[in-house]
């Protein structure tokens, strides 16, 4: 057995330790800190213990704002993920179409969130946005700030426009990398258009359809500021996803016991829902080798 | 099984001048066991694709059994190919991998068991059949890539593209008996593509070689080793190749770096009648050596001598040329000279690198 007489290595890696834990570990135990003690004034504290997370996990309006939020994310996956994977397949594959269709695709993701929702809040309006105005003049009674359905499905499509060139980006470089054999061994196999999608593309694009949803899920459950800018997460509380919900508990009523609680909790959410796709997508199959 | 024809074909990708392939004809008899081979970028792919349907040729035409294919796609030519690595369908266990292509034509599934089980057994497959394919070796799912091929009943030739490329060493001569003996089993035609002439010589009946998009012999491994037909199947074959050296004719004799030995009567006419400048080809395995001194044969100056185990390697130099000559294990060389004696029948002549005698 070798012994070890030199600690030096625990010299090296100490900048490293400072930045994890300057940057994660001692914000986050500020959060724990507030959400086991009542703050009633800066040299007023009080431990409550589990009180806070009792509070919160009882709270109706946060059970509201978690279903929509769980809705929602869904609704994101369930639509971006094929309709990205379908946009990767019909985009060209090479010249100077690839590379135009790929900027042009590309173009919503540069836009910062709070300018998208500024845009679509304008896009939509009955009066002046050129959706809104259009639908209305067409006879649909469509009004996004009065009606929560349509709140609702203007803050997806939103999200649809803006990141499903995300997913069929990712898609596409992951079509890219299929060596041209398995197309030709899958002709002389007699193989459909359908078959070589389900058998080769498919299994192929596991990999980076895995990073697409994790990013996708984690991204839309934290949703904050398209809906803010958008709808404010109203029509009444239609729109309002957990995010909002926290920040009006945190800045809008002060309350940071409850937030901070809550905060904990929203993000042992995101942490499970993640390690759940995860093992899930890598427990459909062992990993992709390449091929050389 | 079938016979392929191949009729005036040549291929240019588009918008290139040169001709990736050559224009020419040439039959692969049906059952045959054939071996493409040349080195990187002779055009030996393309001509596979071609066959296989993969490529459309820009002239000539392609013949199965005199039915004409050319512009037939893939999928209707009843072609199977092994590619350089192994294609299998990652999510799919090893019978629904070989039964794929029996189940995109339609077949009963009771006859696509059948059919599965039988190539199976011959692949040496079937204790693996209900494993996902994704999990197995190089050697197995190549067995697999293979097996798709084989499965199907109306298949006219297997293509294999240097199927053994990323196969172990230790494993290629297993896969390769075991391809020789499924050949005999089914009387399949067969053509592998590669640029290991070893591979090529233990596998195939018949040998293709090509050299910048033309086949320039097609013949058994004896036929290439004993009577090249052109200089690069000299020197791409045999290791060390031929060697080849610029000569003349002077009357009866040929006359090489100032030295000179005498041909007979017919040969000097045959070659007299060439009028292009020759060349004498010889392999190193067919030159005999003398000590130096002796009377016969053309001297050398030599240079070293190589041992490779089972036999020894001599380097000469005859006036500027150098030359390889492969001696006996036991042989020993101790003098600054030699005499080299070539044997009329081993002794080949070439103008414009096509054999002429």
């Amino acid at each position: 057995m070798l012994k070890t007489y030199n600690n030096k290595a625990w010299l090296l890696v100490l900048p490293v330790v400072l930045c994890v834990a300057f940057s994660a570990i001692i914000p986050l135990m500020t959060v724990v800190n507030y959400s086991v003690q009542d703050i009633l004034g800066p040299d007023q504290k009080v431990f409550v213990g589990t009180e806070w997370f009792q509070l919160v996990m009882r709270d109706p309006e946060l059970h509201a704002a978690l279903g929509r939020q769980v809705l929602f994310s869904a609704a994101v996956l369930a639509i971006q993920i094929p309709l990205g994977i379908l946009l990767a397949l019909a985009l060209p594959a090479t010249g100077w179409r690839s590379s135009l269709s790929l900027v042009l695709l590309a173009m919503p993701l540069l836009i910062p969130q709070n300018v998208v929702g500024t845009i679509w809040q304008i896009y939509g309006r009955g009066d002046i946005g050129l959706a809104g105005a259009a639908l209305t003049k067409l006879g649909v009674n469509y009004n996004y700030t009065g009606n929560s359905m349509d709140a609702w499905l203007t803050v997806l499509v939103m999200d649809i426009w803006h990141w499903t060139p995300l997913i069929a980006l990712l898609a596409f470089a992951g079509l890219r990398a299929i060596p041209e054999a398995y197309y030709q061994a899958a002709r002389i196999d007699g193989a459909s258009r359908f078959a070589v999608f389900r058998f080769i593309q498919l299994p192929k694009l596991r990999g980076v359809l895995l990073i697409g949803l994790l990013l996708r899920f984690m991204d839309s459950f934290m949703i904050y500021t398209e809906p803010f800018v958008l709808t404010g997460g109203g029509p009444g509380n239609a729109t309002t996803f957990l995010s909002q919900y926290l920040t009006q508990k945190a800045v809008g009523q002060f309350d940071l016991g409850p937030a901070a609680a809550f905060s904990l909790i929203y993000f042992l959410i995101i942490l499970l829902a993640c390690f759940v796709f995860y093992s899930l997508l890598q427990n459909a199959g062992p990993a992709e080798k390449a091929p050389h | 099984m079938a016979k392929i024809e191949l009729a005036g074909l040549g291929h240019r990708y588009p918008g290139n001048d040169t001709y990736s392939l050559q224009p020419q004809t040439m039959v692969w008899e049906d059952g045959g066991a054939y071996a493409l081979l040349g080195p990187s970028g002779c055009g030996k792919t393309t001509l596979l694709n071609i066959i296989s349907g993969l490529l459309v040729p820009s002239e000539g035409r392609v013949l199965f059994d005199g039915r004409d294919v050319t512009s037939l796609p893939t999928e209707r030519r009843n072609i199977a190919q092994v590619f350089q690595f192994p294609i299998i369908y990652d999510t799919m266990t090893v019978f629904d991998n070989l039964a794929f292509p029996l189940r995109n034509r339609k077949l009963a599934e009771p006859e696509v068991r059948s059919r599965v089980q039988e190539i199976a057994e011959i692949l040496d497959l079937s204790a693996d059949l209900k494993r996902r394919a994704s999990g197995l070796s190089a050697e197995d799912k190549q067995r697999i890539s293979l097996g798709r091929g084989l499965v199907r009943k109306d298949v006219a030739a297997v293509l294999f593209d240097e199927p053994l490329t990323v196969i172990d060493p230790h494993v290629k001569w297993l896969l390769r008996r075991q391809l020789k003996r499924i050949h005999h089993q089914l009387k399949l035609s067969l053509i592998y593509v590669t640029h290991d002439q070893i591979e090529a010589l233990t596998f195939a009946d018949r040998v293709v070689v090509m050299y910048q998009g033309q086949v320039v012999q097609m013949g058994t491994p004896q036929d290439l080793f004993e009577t090249p037909a052109h200089t690069f199947v000299g020197h791409f074959i045999g290791s060390p190749g031929m060697n080849l050296l610029p000569c003349e004719l002077n009357g009866s004799s040929i006359r090489i770096a100032e030295q000179s030995f005498a041909i007979d009567a017919a040969l000097a006419t045959r070659l007299a009648q060439v009028g292009k400048p020759l060349t004498l080809g010889v392999r190193p395995e067919f030159i005999q050596c003398a000590p130096g001194g002796e009377k016969a044969g053309l001297s050398a100056k030599v240079v070293r001598l190589e041992d490779l185990g089972t036999s020894k390697l001599l380097t000469v130099h005859l006036g500027g040329h150098q030359m390889k000559v492969k001696l006996g294990e036991h042989a020993q060389i101790n003098a600054d000279h030699v005499q080299l004696a070539l044997q009329p029948a081993r002794t080949m002549f070439y103008a414009d690198d096509q054999r002429v005698a």
